[in-house]
């Protein structure tokens, strides 16, 4: 078993006292790294988020400081800070449990957040179905408008913030930014082109910079115990922190894991900490970042879980979602279902992705029922290449990274499914 | 036009209005306070929401469409979205949406002649540590078995 980390969150997780404004001041130190940050001047927390090394937590592992360091000092237009709480890639489940155990750490981190980049509104911009922990947000932000920690002149020392939670409505493509952006705008969920980056020009038009929950959450704990030793709790060079990993599919232990960034891998996370494979069957596949992470084989697993040891084997940690999928389930289905999710979620403005997601779970749905074709497999592969990267927003890449890697990788499986006229399991 | 909505959703539209800088960005929090009224949003409440907030009706529908927690048909009395994404489907979510199916005489899509129950699959609820996972109405159900579906329907009236 691995050396266990200090941990943030998870142990403040599954309690019903720990959502209260006294629980997080007495146990968290609540809102005293808010006093301390409205004390330094913007550029010394933007600094000190830097040191942090702390990485994106929704998915694309941007530094965090850096991005906050993209937000002009000077605008005409009011600036934004926008919380994703989307939460929308399969296999993510993580921003629920701070959003419904914690929430005064996400509104603590948002007001530090508004003060550093010069922002007087935040929104938190939720998936439609937590209803739940809409509510639950609420009520921890009307406690904190009642303690003057929210509203005009905080605590006395005049920065005003004022945060609002605004639900979603069931569309994946939401939790692309500027996709966010516009439905925060009242309008379809439409990713927009990029430059202009919303930093520059964002919500309604403003300088506006959107973070995950779980990010955001880190930044009361950076300004409070300082950016190196945040940094120090990751063990690579360039990401710190801690993160919480979803393990869930055929593991034992499904749930919540949370260690030092770069501290375990993959194997680990699995066997040690999710207790190893349902029903002691064989491993067959791991999806290691949400359901867009193109796929892994068991022998490709004892690869540390972080942004860069990933990316640098061709998938992504994206939002810390590991998948496990046993020899019990076939991939084929398993393929065809991520495939029609995305055909489902695509917003339709660029072709690629709209004609693309749907013609590949044609072609993996007659496979699966023996229907396929020799030439399928390599027709797969060409939509999957012609998808990816000719997209405006990354949702392209997400459907097309799945299907090239799980062909590939598992193409006796699909070959078996061709040349038999039927699923082998069936 | 007699309007349909109640006073509770006009009230609340006026209290979120000073929190956006523009009045269409109340467009989706009035949709969903509509159907937390009505349960489905037929087209004299998006017309009314037209109305109120000063845009066109086409503009309503068009935004109203693109996202699916919109009912734009009617449902039961009970909605029941069951999650089939990765994690809930690799747990079992296609054997718990079957049962369902069978135990309420109705396929996926359909609701119940006596307007009890509409059935539908969902996508990613967000719940995969404690999968399969299902929606019934607002409320989040998981670590679904076909013997949970059966007493989750019992419990109802």
């Amino acid at each position: 078993m691995q050396q266990q980390t200090e941990t943030l969150f998870i142990q403040h997780f599954g309690k019903e006292e720990s959502r209260s404004l006294a629980y997080f001041r007495e146990k968290m130190a609540g809102y005293s790294a808010l006093r301390k940050a409205l004390g330094m001047s913007q550029d010394d927390i933007i600094n000190e988020m830097k040191r942090a090394n702390l990485r994106g937590r929704g998915g694309a592992g941007f530094p965090a400081g850096v991005k906050w360091g993209f937000i002009p000092k000077q605008s005409a237009k009011p600036k934004y800070l926008v919380c994703n709480a989307d939460e929308s890639e399969p296999g993510t489940f993580k921003d629920r449990d701070i959003m419904r155990y914690i929430p005064h750490l996400l509104i603590e981190g948002m007001v530090i957040g508004g003060y550093a980049i010069g922002a007087k509104v935040g929104y938190i911009y939720i998936r439609g179905e937590y209803t739940r922990e809409a509510k639950l947000l609420n009520q921890a932000i009307s406690e904190a408008y009642d303690a003057g920690l929210l509203g005009k002149n905080i605590l006395g020392l005049g920065h005003d913030f004022d945060l609002t939670v605004h639900r979603g409505a069931g569309a994946y493509i939401c939790g692309e930014e500027t996709a966010l952006l516009s439905s925060l705008e009242g309008k379809r969920g439409e990713p927009r082109v990029k430059p202009p980056f919303p930093a520059q020009a964002g919500a309604f038009g403003g300088p506006t910079i959107v973070n995950n929950v779980e990010t955001l959450a880190a930044v009361p704990f950076i300004i409070n115990r300082g950016g190196d030793w945040f940094a120090g709790l990751g063990k690579l060079e360039r990401s710190g922190g801690t993160r919480l990993f979803g393990v869930s599919g055929h593991v034992k232990k499904p749930g919540l894991y949370e260690i030092g960034a770069g501290s375990a891998t993959l194997r680990q996370i699995i066997y040690d900490f999710a207790g190893g494979i349902l029903h002691d069957k064989k491993l067959k596949a791991v999806i290691p970042g949400g359901s867009s992470a193109p796929v892994l084989t068991p022998e490709e697993i004892d690869v540390i879980a972080d942004v860069d040891t990933l990316a640098k084997i061709g998938t992504m940690l994206g939002s810390a979602s590991i998948v496990v999928v046993s020899e019990e389930y076939c991939v084929v289905r398993l393929l065809t279902r991520i495939s029609k999710f995305y055909a489902h979620e695509s917003c339709g403005q660029c072709t690629p992705c709209r004609e693309g997601t749907r013609w590949m779970t044609d072609v993996l749905y007659r496979i699966e029922h023996g229907h396929g074709r020799e030439e399928d497999l390599a027709l797969l592969l060409d939509l999957s290449n012609n998808i990816a990267g000719r997209t405006l927003c990354p949702l392209g890449d997400a459907a097309a990274g799945p299907v090239a890697s799980f062909v590939k990788k598992f193409q006796a499986d699909f070959e078996a499914h061709i040349r038999g006229g039927k699923c082998p399991s069936a | 036009m007699a309007k349909i909505l109640s006073q509770k959703f006009y009230d609340e539209m006026t209290r979120l209005e000073p929190r956006y800088p523009t009045r269409v960005a109340l467009l989706i929090p009035a949709l969903h306070a509509a159907q937390d009224e009505v349960r489905w949003l037929p087209p004299e409440v998006l017309d009314e929401i037209a109305a109120y907030i000063g845009i066109h009706p086409a503009q309503v529908r068009e935004v109203a469409s693109f996202y699916t927690m919109f009912n734009l048909e009617p449902v039961g009395k009970y909605h029941l979205k069951v999650c089939t994404n990765v994690a809930c489907c690799l747990r079992g979510a296609y054997q718990v949406v079957e049962h369902t199916e069978k135990k309420l005489g109705i396929k996926v899509g359909e609701t119940t002649p006596d307007k009890r129950f509409t059935l539908h699959e969902e996508e990613c609820l967000g719940a995969c540590g404690t999968a399969p996972a299902m929606m019934l109405n607002d409320d989040y159900h998981e670590n679904l078995t076909p013997e949970r579906i059966d007493s989750i329907l019992a419990g109802l009236e």
